[in-house]
């Protein structure tokens, strides 16, 4: 039909979308294709074609356009706008008619009703243009995502190793954008055990790739070398060279002897861990550089004692700089005393999960990684030894809030624990009861139900026997009943009607005994899975 | 879990008060077992029957409100009867003696009847 036409750019402004490579070009020769034209954002040409109604013819219109000067320049004569949805989204230019007539009014309509129909059509070629740029944008952050997700679960313990006496817990949540949290726990010769939890700035792969090296690093170092600073200084000075520009890693390592309970650390810049003590609980802290900035550095190193009961919680920052609606911290404040209230183990992890759930309001996206290990050491006595046997397996180790009516928690847990031995009903009513009478006991005789003094419950099975060892920070001698109850005094009044609970016990299971150590008053249930009373009612 | 709503209601029929307990036997229902203690004795009943059908947990502090319960029925001359107790109750009111003090019938009916039969010293 015409002459020249041109395509023409618009630039887009702030839509964050590439502009439309290909406006619908009609040529009359090819190889005749004209430059396009830009307009300017601020050119008054714009505005105009946005609301013009049909062709505009270029040499009637009177604006101060440079866009206008070079179209005209270029020899167009109509302008006509692809308008859709009230948006400019392209123009058909158009040169003089090939006959040198002027355009007639039906040669307009005409390009008016093209222009109409040609304007959906083009703005949905550019939708999808920009749908299938963004699909593929989107497409390479996620893979990049579940590859640094992949580095990094790779690199992370596969199982906790199983202590005697000791409960290890440990919990790692990426966020979405994954962070560089590690946690590691490295066997060491003569039983000793190395934890190790750090972070690596940046997020993604770059840090999943750090994280990676750190860990190899430092597991290499730690089967070398004994000190725990040491170690960290080795690390360091592997790292310094190929790290790249503006990263480091915060690392705690230390070495636990589970035998005397020695733990010896050193600290290159990590959150410091907080130890959970029968006073409460305190931070350990230790001098260091984090890792990977400054070669020579030195990396102080100090010990501390855990004794039966105390637990050890490392932490990354994603606990305590993890916000609320308003953009308050959760803090260290908190996570300390979070702590001191909290038993230890798998149950300080839950609860302190618990408090960041409520801190950071329900649908809250988890900013950064977070990662949590426990050791806690077990508050009874190191395991026991019964007839130089089977060593007991430990079932299940738990702590319960001193509160009323929480020896139901401990009954639940203790008949969930023993479910798989195949206890008769009547037996496990018996270990029931007695362990709600001894959990009750302990909670009040020897804990006052004070909240920070927790009752620990133990259950180990071995050979024929069930045990159930329950510890309190009583001394055993203020908790025992004193009289033996009976029945005809108490109805005369000459015995107060309770004092039924050790009575109970006594008669419910098979042995019943008690030990006292150091502040820990213990009553260990003994209970054989099968007895010769099974037939009972 | 808690029960609140009167965990220990009475009713009465045949001559005889029943204390229909309803939820855990622990320190939490004592209040309750009192007042329905005083309502069921107040008529002079032939007896005192104690439903333990609803009952879930009993500890041993429940078991201190029983015996205080019985204490009082001694007291006031009352016969008090238990029906609904499980195997384990029923051994733990063995082992503590409270079955010697209490009729341990198998229903209802046994209860009411086992008081009308009132062959009680």
């Amino acid at each position: 039909m015409t002459a020249l036409t041109r395509a023409l750019r618009r630039r887009l402004l702030g839509q964050g979308a590439e502009p439309p490579r290909e406006a619908p070009a009609l040529t009359d020769s090819p190889g005749d294709e004209p430059a396009p034209i830009d307009i300017a954002p601020n050119d008054p040409l714009l505005p105009y074609l946005q609301s013009a109604s049909g062709a505009i013819d270029t040499e009637a219109l009177e604006l101060d356009s440079p866009a206008l000067a070079e179209l005209r320049a270029a020899g167009v004569r109509l302008v006509v706008p692809l308008v859709s949805q009230g948006e400019l989204i392209g123009v058909l230019n158009l040169g003089p008619r090939l006959s040198e007539q002027d355009y007639s009014s039906d040669d307009r309509k005409l390009l008016d009703n093209l222009a109409a129909q040609a304007a959906p059509a083009l703005r949905v070629g550019q939708l999808v243009r920009q749908q299938e740029a963004e699909a593929r944008t989107r497409q390479r952050f996620e893979q990049e995502l579940e590859v640094a997700k992949l580095i990094q679960q790779n690199f992370l313990p596969k199982q906790l190793p199983e202590l005697a006496g000791w409960q290890v817990s440990a919990y790692y949540r990426p966020a979405r954008e994954v962070g560089g949290d590690f946690y590691d726990v490295i066997p060491l010769p003569d039983g000793q055990v190395g934890f190790v939890i750090g972070d690596v700035t940046d997020k993604g792969v770059p840090a999943a790739l750090v994280m990676a090296a750190t860990r190899s690093v430092l597991r290499a170092s730690a089967q070398r070398l004994v000190d725990p600073g040491e170690v960290l200084e080795r690390v360091n000075e592997h790292l310094c060279p190929d790290m790249p520009e503006k990263m480091f890693v915060t690392c705690l390592y230390g070495v636990l002897d589970p035998e005397t309970g020695h733990f010896r650390f050193a600290n290159a810049g990590h959150d410091l861990p907080y130890v959970k003590t029968a006073k409460g609980s305190e931070e350990l802290r230790a001098r260091g550089m984090p890792l990977g900035l400054m070669s020579g550095m030195p990396y102080e190193e100090k010990e501390t004692v855990l004794v039966p009961g105390d637990s050890l919680l490392l932490h990354s920052d994603g606990v305590v700089e993890a916000h609320d609606p308003e953009g308050g911290m959760f803090g260290f404040p908190r996570l300390k005393q979070a702590v001191a209230d909290y038993p230890g183990g798998g149950e300080l992890i839950d609860r302190v999960l618990a408090d960041l759930h409520v801190h950071t309001g329900p649908g809250a996206e988890q900013e950064d990684d977070i990662t949590m290990v426990v050791l806690q050491r077990s508050a009874g006595a190191a395991h026991v030894r019964h007839n130089g046997a089977v060593p007991d397996e430990l079932l299940a180790e738990f702590e319960v809030e001193s509160a009323e009516g929480n020896e139901r928690l401990a009954i639940d847990r203790v008949a969930a624990a023993v479910g798989s031995l195949g206890i008769a009903a009547p037996r496990l009513e018996r270990l029931k009861t007695a362990v709600g009478e001894a959990t009750m006991n302990a909670m009040e005789h020897g804990n006052a139900y004070q909240a920070d003094r927790p009752v620990t419950v133990r259950v180990l099975a071995g050979g024929d026997t069930v045990r159930v060892q329950i510890a309190d920070h009583g001394d055993a001698a203020g908790e025992s009943e004193a009289e033996v109850p009976d029945l005809e005094a108490k109805l005369a009044g000459l015995q107060r009607p309770r004092g039924w609970g050790l009575f109970l016990i006594k008669n419910l299971v098979d042995e019943m005994r008690e030990t006292s150590d150091g502040g820990r008053h213990t009553l260990e249930l003994a209970l054989r899975l099968e007895g010769g009373d099974d037939g009972d009612e | 879990m808690a029960t609140s709503e009167a965990p220990a209601a009475v009713r009465h029929r045949d001559g005889v008060a029943v204390i229909d307990l309803s939820g855990d036997v622990d320190r939490r229902a004592e209040a309750s077992m009192e007042a329905a203690w005083a309502e069921a004795s107040a008529g002079g009943p032939d007896a005192v029957i104690l439903n333990f059908d609803g009952a879930g947990y009993i500890n041993s502090t429940g078991i201190a409100l029983i015996v205080t319960l019985l204490a009082k029925a001694r007291a006031g001359g009352i016969e008090i009867r238990a029906y609904g107790l499980s195997p384990h109750y029923r051994e733990i009111f063995e082992i503590t003696r409270l079955a010697d003090f209490l009729a341990i019938e198998p229903d209802e009916e046994s209860a009411v009847r086992g008081a009308e039969g009132s062959n009680h010293d």
